[in-house]
């Protein structure tokens, strides 16, 4: 633990604690959509804006959370028209956006690939003082949507037709939580990496809903799981240096391992146990034919 | 009496295939309004348009009274608590059942307003009128069809509204969430609430319903009281088998 006394680990530290906590608390909803994979693209098209910001010289940061966010915008209203062409389209939006942005980092003379893999895998030992700012407050912007307009995204990700009847903004809804995983996915760039940005969306929640039964507690355990993840992973990465980004998702998928089989083994023993609960009920026929 | 839906030469056509020609409706308060027809007769895009989820080619819509296009009817929406068919998609993470009714009262709720007492007690009371209190907590994806239907329509009940749409709401839906369900209509209806619904059948709602209206063809071929069942439809022993329809479950017939 000695080396946390170091300020580029503590740095390292806050960095993927915040995108442990950011990145389950947007992709819930992504993967209450069943868009779980959303976010991968995202991060692809990312890529271009940080070659964008190489190039020109610029902060990479804020140039990937602008293109991102035209990307993600394009990707809500291919949805939102719902055309069975929207495959092909975001297809070439994201492979677009991955070329695109290895071809502008190639062209960022004196650059060398190394900073390429620093955005594709992450690079958390390297983060910045003003690095850390960015994600800071970057991150603070996506916990304060997602926590705080719970109640409406979780509406307009649930039943999205129920909530345009109701009145709700649906469009504004639908454009801020594509513009909010944009940020996300920026937030956690330097961390675990553009290309495992949707790891950190996806598995904690997929992992907290083997044992939770509602959403608000889902989100939270989610959060719970993503923090420690990304502790536990920048610890052993510092203790048997491992690579940072990709240690954090392997912690977090044995997370979901071990989850799954303790969720399936006390299913198994309430069973044996012939413990019949709420869920066992047996419940009425779907259907009943009356004479 | 005042007008709760008036719809004028209603016309709806997806694509090419025009499936609503020039339809008239009016729905007074405290009317409960049936909507018959076989499958693909334009029943469901009627309620559909009167919601404002397809857009009319032709015709003038008005809510409450509210005729205008565009906002000025947005805001009229939320006085209408609307009962679609199944559960949303959006089943990717579990939801108790309680969450899901909650979603009722954002229409009552404004934006980034936290819930208040009054709010609780509407899920509470919406619970309870379909029988689901005991479930608040049970995830919505264990529940049986008809449950899920139950929450549904307490979803819309919780936005207290004052015209409720449900599209299909008995369609395999089991006996005991039917009576359950028709006693929350009754109630609702004894309230002073108005009420148009989608139905392949009528089943235990039969006897609370004012009026049918039959779509026959994009068009209104019946509008007047509910035409008694004809050929062996009218045998209450008859077995109800839709060829047309293979994933429609088969429904409930009373035969009162």
């Amino acid at each position: 633990m000695s080396l946390f006394a170091y300020d580029f680990m503590q740095r390292a530290l806050l960095g993927v604690l915040i995108t442990g906590l950011a990145a389950p608390a947007l992709g819930i909803y992504l993967v209450q959509r069943r868009m779980a994979l959303i976010g991968d693209g995202i991060g692809h098209v990312a890529l271009t804006g940080v070659g964008l910001g190489l190039l020109t010289s610029r902060s990479p940061v804020i140039t990937a959370v602008v293109v991102s966010a035209l990307g993600a915008v394009a990707v809500e209203l291919i949805r939102e028209r719902g055309k069975a062409s929207g495959d092909i389209a975001l297809a070439l939006l994201f492979y677009g956006g991955i070329s695109g942005g290895v071809f502008l980092v190639a062209l960022a003379a004196g650059k060398t690939n190394a900073n390429l893999m620093a955005y594709l895998f992450g690079s958390p030992l390297t983060t910045s003082r003003e690095d850390l700012v960015v994600m800071a407050v970057l991150g603070g912007v996506v916990l304060a949507v997602t926590l705080l307009l719970r109640p409406w995204l979780f509406a307009i990700c649930q039943d999205e037709e129920y909530a345009r009847v109701a009145g709700l903004p649906v469009r504004a809804l639908n454009l801020l939580l594509a513009v909010t995983t944009a940020v996300t996915v920026t937030v956690a760039m330097r961390a675990v990496g553009l290309l495992l940005v949707s790891a950190m969306m996806v598995v904690p929640v997929a992992a907290a809903q083997l044992v939770t039964r509602g959403f608000r507690a889902t989100m939270h355990l989610a959060m719970v799981l993503g923090v420690a993840a990304a502790a536990v992973g920048i610890w052993i990465a510092a203790e048997y240096d491992t690579a940072p980004g990709a240690t954090i998702v392997l912690v977090a998928i044995a997370a979901f391992s071990v989850l799954a089989t303790g969720a399936a083994v006390w299913r198994t023993a309430r069973r044996r146990a012939g413990a019949v609960g709420v869920d066992g009920e047996a419940e009425p026929p779907e259907v009943v034919l009356q004479p | 009496m005042s007008t709760v839906v008036e719809l004028r030469d209603g016309v709806v056509a997806y694509g090419d295939r025009p499936v609503l020609r020039g339809v008239d409706l009016t729905v007074h308060a405290g009317e409960v309004v049936a909507i018959l027809g076989a499958n693909g007769s334009g029943k469901s895009t009627l309620i559909r348009a009167i919601l404002g989820l397809v857009p009319l080619l032709a015709g003038t819509l008005s809510l409450f009274g509210v005729s205008r296009r565009g906002r000025e009817l947005r805001g009229q929406w939320r006085r209408i608590g609307y009962v679609p068919q199944r559960l949303g998609a959006g089943s990717g993470v579990p939801a108790t059942v309680a969450e899901v009714v909650s979603i009722g009262r954002l229409a009552r709720r404004g934006l980034l307003r936290p819930a208040v007492a009054a709010d609780r007690a509407a899920v509470a009371t919406a619970l309870a009128s379909v029988g689901l209190a005991d479930r608040a907590t049970a995830p919505v994806g264990t529940l049986s069809g008809g449950q899920q239907q139950r929450t549904l329509i307490a979803r819309a009940l919780a936005a207290e509204p004052e015209l409720l749409v449900l599209d299909e709401p008995t369609a395999g839906v089991d006996a005991l969430s039917q009576s359950a369900f028709a006693d929350a209509l009754r109630a609702f209806v004894a309230g002073g609430g108005t009420v148009l619904l989608v139905a392949h059948e009528l089943g235990l709602l039969q006897p609370l319903v004012t009026r049918a209206v039959v779509i026959h063809d994009g068009t209104i071929a019946h509008d007047g009281p509910v035409p008694a069942p004809a050929g062996h439809h009218a045998d209450p022993h008859h077995d109800h088998v839709h060829p047309h329809a293979p994933h429609d479950p088969p429904g409930i017939w009373t035969g009162r």
